[in-house]
């Protein structure tokens, strides 16, 4: 017995599209919610990143043209085009974002934390500028305290099923005797668990974590302004950062390996390692599936500085 | 693609038992019984592979937590056991005599006799034979019970016996006790193995019926038999029966030989060297030198006075009479280099004084045989009694002034 993993059920999905020869699905514009754009706020607010972050995100989408509708839309049983993980796609662009706005190289994002921290001080404006580092402590306190929970869960998860099976009627008596015993003892050793019996959960929402801005303890950054990392150039703000590293230099042969790049942990700055992780906890997906996703937006980001073979910055970490 | 982190049902329950474990280190029993109660439900599976099935680990983990857990009650780990009981055949007396050392250590005698009684009575085709270990210490702690029980009835009659009204029915029992206890506990101590307190028992009954033959044999073979493992009880248990019986010096000298080799450190050394020193035999005295140099080798033994009166006495004796200074010599040799600071420190002897007098007093007098008069603990101790006025340390002073040619024969 086993839960089947996301990529597995991803891939039934199609294989029964394409059996069943479904038409092509209902366009996905950019009013739908599966649209990159839509999933980009949900994830962003979900991420408690600030909500001028999402300016960002549509300038990613559209530059790439993944927002466009042929190219989100499915269509069973059409090979040839790449299928699109929307919840993933979405995460993708937000982790490019953030490497284009802060580099995440283990170095520069608190470089920049600080400089805003500094501004910050001086801030008359009234709203404050967003810190990395502040942002970082109150994301991570929480997701390590939702991840210990989620372990704790799975520990605790209960996999029989209601009736007890049995295949021959000489193992009825023996098999309903076991089940009855597993019983006794859940009650007897449930009484002695002290319990707290679990509160009902208030509404059934699909955030798992959620930040609000009527905390006074300033854990909510939606509000946040990212003009503490911005620049004015020519009249438009642009990002103070100017490098930017790519996840891999060449992308594997998805058909072939399976994966277009292979992520390790500890090929990688430990800040996108945290950014990936969250968002891997937030999709209840292993962390690769997204690098994938962003190092296919990277890719076509920088298409042209690639395949020109012009200079560009690639800063791969040991 | 790696499915590696897929949940699956067997990565679920171990990761459930870690939790489990993790909780009972840290004493955290609710959260132990929690997760307790998610882990059950691996018994409807089927593990024949694993060396250590859901049921054995049921039976440890609930035992414990229901052991130390502020809420449970000797009822629920009764019932508990119970269903254990029914969960392996295979481990069906193990769980039992479990359950009974539980009992026991709960007071729950009346209740721990019954379940060795029906555990005694457990037949189950060919697990019998394969379990026959078990059974056999099932009886054997029956037979303990039995001769608990006897030993109450024996208190009883003895109080009472005086006024003659000894109640005939309470007599009789007391022999059954006795019948029952002895068969057990003789068919158990006949397994090697470290069996003292069950051999205590048997002797005890034994010389109470006057059967001393088989006290002795029986004593004799604990001692004795190379396929039991080396116990120093066993020599132990054997000297205090020869003596109990008023054996000659000779007997009693063997027996304690053994133990010596064994344990040089033993509490009995003391009786020992007193009758090797007692003895006209030469070689017999040479030991008790050898014994009682031996046992203050020990730490504990440091500050026992009764043990450095009686090396001194020996010294004492060995120097006054000048015959076997080579004996002296020879002891002295292995532990020239470290008795000075382990036991003749000027610490040691400021301490001494202060705090035991008769100790330092004879220390005092074997530091100046093996040390000279010049030596720090002699000197500190022999001026602090003398100006205290005692009198002994006067003498003592005198008697090592004059035998102090002695000591440098001892260490050229």
């Amino acid at each position: 017995q086993s839960w089947p993993v996301y990529e597995e059920v991803y891939n039934k999905m199609l294989e029964l599209a394409a059996f069943l020869d479904l038409p092509r699905f209902p366009d996905i514009t950019d009013s739908c919610f599966l649209h990159p754009d839509m999933l980009c706020i949900k994830y962003l607010m979900e991420a408690n990143l600030p909500d001028e972050l999402h300016n960002w995100t549509c300038r990613v989408v559209k530059k790439i043209g993944i927002g466009e509708v042929d190219f989100l839309t499915l269509v069973p049983g059409n090979k040839s085009t790449r299928k699109v993980k929307y919840d993933i796609l979405a995460a993708a662009v937000i982790v490019v974002v953030l490497k284009l706005l802060f580099l995440l190289d283990d170095h520069y994002e608190w470089l920049l934390s600080d400089f805003a921290e500094e501004r910050n001080k001086n801030n008359k404006e009234g709203g404050l500028y967003f810190e990395f580092k502040k942002w970082y402590e109150v994301v991570k306190r929480s997701l390590d305290v939702e991840q210990k929970k989620l372990d704790e869960e799975r520990a605790k998860y209960l996999w029989r099923c209601e009736k007890p099976l049995f295949y021959s009627v000489k193992n009825k008596s023996k098999v309903l005797k076991r089940r009855q015993m597993v019983v006794n003892l859940q009650n007897q050793f449930g009484k002695l668990s002290g319990s707290v019996q679990r509160a009902e959960k208030p509404n059934p929402s699909s955030f798992q974590l959620s930040w609000s801005e009527e905390n006074t303890d300033g854990s909510c950054f939606h509000g946040h302004s990212l003009k503490g990392i911005l620049q004015e150039k020519c009249g438009l703000l642009t990002a103070m950062n100017p490098d930017y590293w790519l996840c891999t230099v060449k992308l594997c042969n998805e058909k072939l390996c399976g994966h277009l790049a292979h992520y390790r942990e500890v090929d990688f700055p430990q800040s996108y390692h945290f950014v990936l992780r969250l968002f891997s906890f937030l999709l209840r997906i292993q962390p690769s599936y997204i690098h994938d996703e962003v190092c296919m937006i990277e890719h076509k980001l920088f298409n042209k500085k690639l395949y020109k073979k012009l200079k560009y910055n690639t800063v791969l970490r040991k | 693609s790696s499915h590696e982190h897929k949940l699956n049902f067997k990565k679920s329950k171990e990761a459930c038992l870690n939790y489990i474990q993790d909780a009972m280190l840290q004493k955290q029993w609710k959260r132990a019984a929690e997760f307790l109660t998610f882990y059950v439900e691996s018994l409807e599976k089927d593990y024949s592979r694993e060396p250590i099935g859901p049921s054995e680990m049921i039976w440890r983990i609930g035992s414990e937590i229901l052991c130390h857990h502020s809420h449970s009650s000797m009822k629920e780990f009764n019932c508990f056991m119970e269903q254990m009981k029914t969960l392996g055949v295979k481990r069906y007396l193990k769980v039992c005599l479990e359950h009974v050392f539980h009992l026991l250590c709960n007071g729950q005698i009346d209740e721990a006799y019954q379940s060795l009684s029906l555990a005694e009575s457990w037949r189950f085709g060919e697990q019998t034979a394969v379990q026959d270990k078990e059974m056999k210490l099932i009886q054997a702690y029956r037979g303990l019970l039995d001769y608990y029980s006897w030993s109450k009835q024996k208190n009883i009659l003895l109080e009472h016996g005086v006024d003659g009204c000894a109640d005939l029915s309470v007599e009789q029992e007391m022999h059954s006790c006795f019948r029952k206890a002895a068969v057990n506990l003789k068919e158990i101590i006949k397994i090697p193995g470290v069996w003292d307190l069950f051999v205590k028992c048997y002797v005890d009954l034994l010389e109470f019926y006057g059967d001393h033959n088989e006290a002795c044999q029986v004593l004799n073979e604990y001692a004795y038999n190379s396929k039991f493992p080396a116990n120093p009880n066993a020599h132990v248990y054997l000297y205090q029966f020869l003596k109990r019986q008023g054996e000659s010096k000779k007997s009693l000298i063997s027996a304690l030989k053994i133990l010596h080799d064994i344990v040089p450190s033993h509490e009995l050394m003391i009786d020992f060297n007193t009758m090797l020193q007692k003895s006209k035999k030469r070689k017999k005295r040479r030991l008790g030198l050898e014994v009682i140099f031996a046992a203050l080798d020990y730490a504990g033994w440091k500050e026992n006075v009764k043990a450095w009166s009686c090396l001194a006495r020996q010294l004492k004796q060995i120097v006054i009479s000048e015959k076997h200074l080579d004996w002296i010599k020879q002891e002295w040799n292995s532990r020239k280099d470290w008795w000075p600071a382990f036991h003749f420190s000027r610490y040691l002897a400021k301490r001494n004084w202060q705090e035991n007098q008769s100790l330092s007093y004879e220390k005092a007098l074997v530091a100046g045989i093996l040390l000279g008069k010049d030596c720090k603990y002699f000197k500190y101790v022999s001026h602090q009694g003398c100006k205290a006025q005692v009198k002994r340390f006067r003498m003592l002073k005198k008697f090592v002034n004059k035998h102090n040619p002695v000591y440098l024969r001892i260490s050229g």
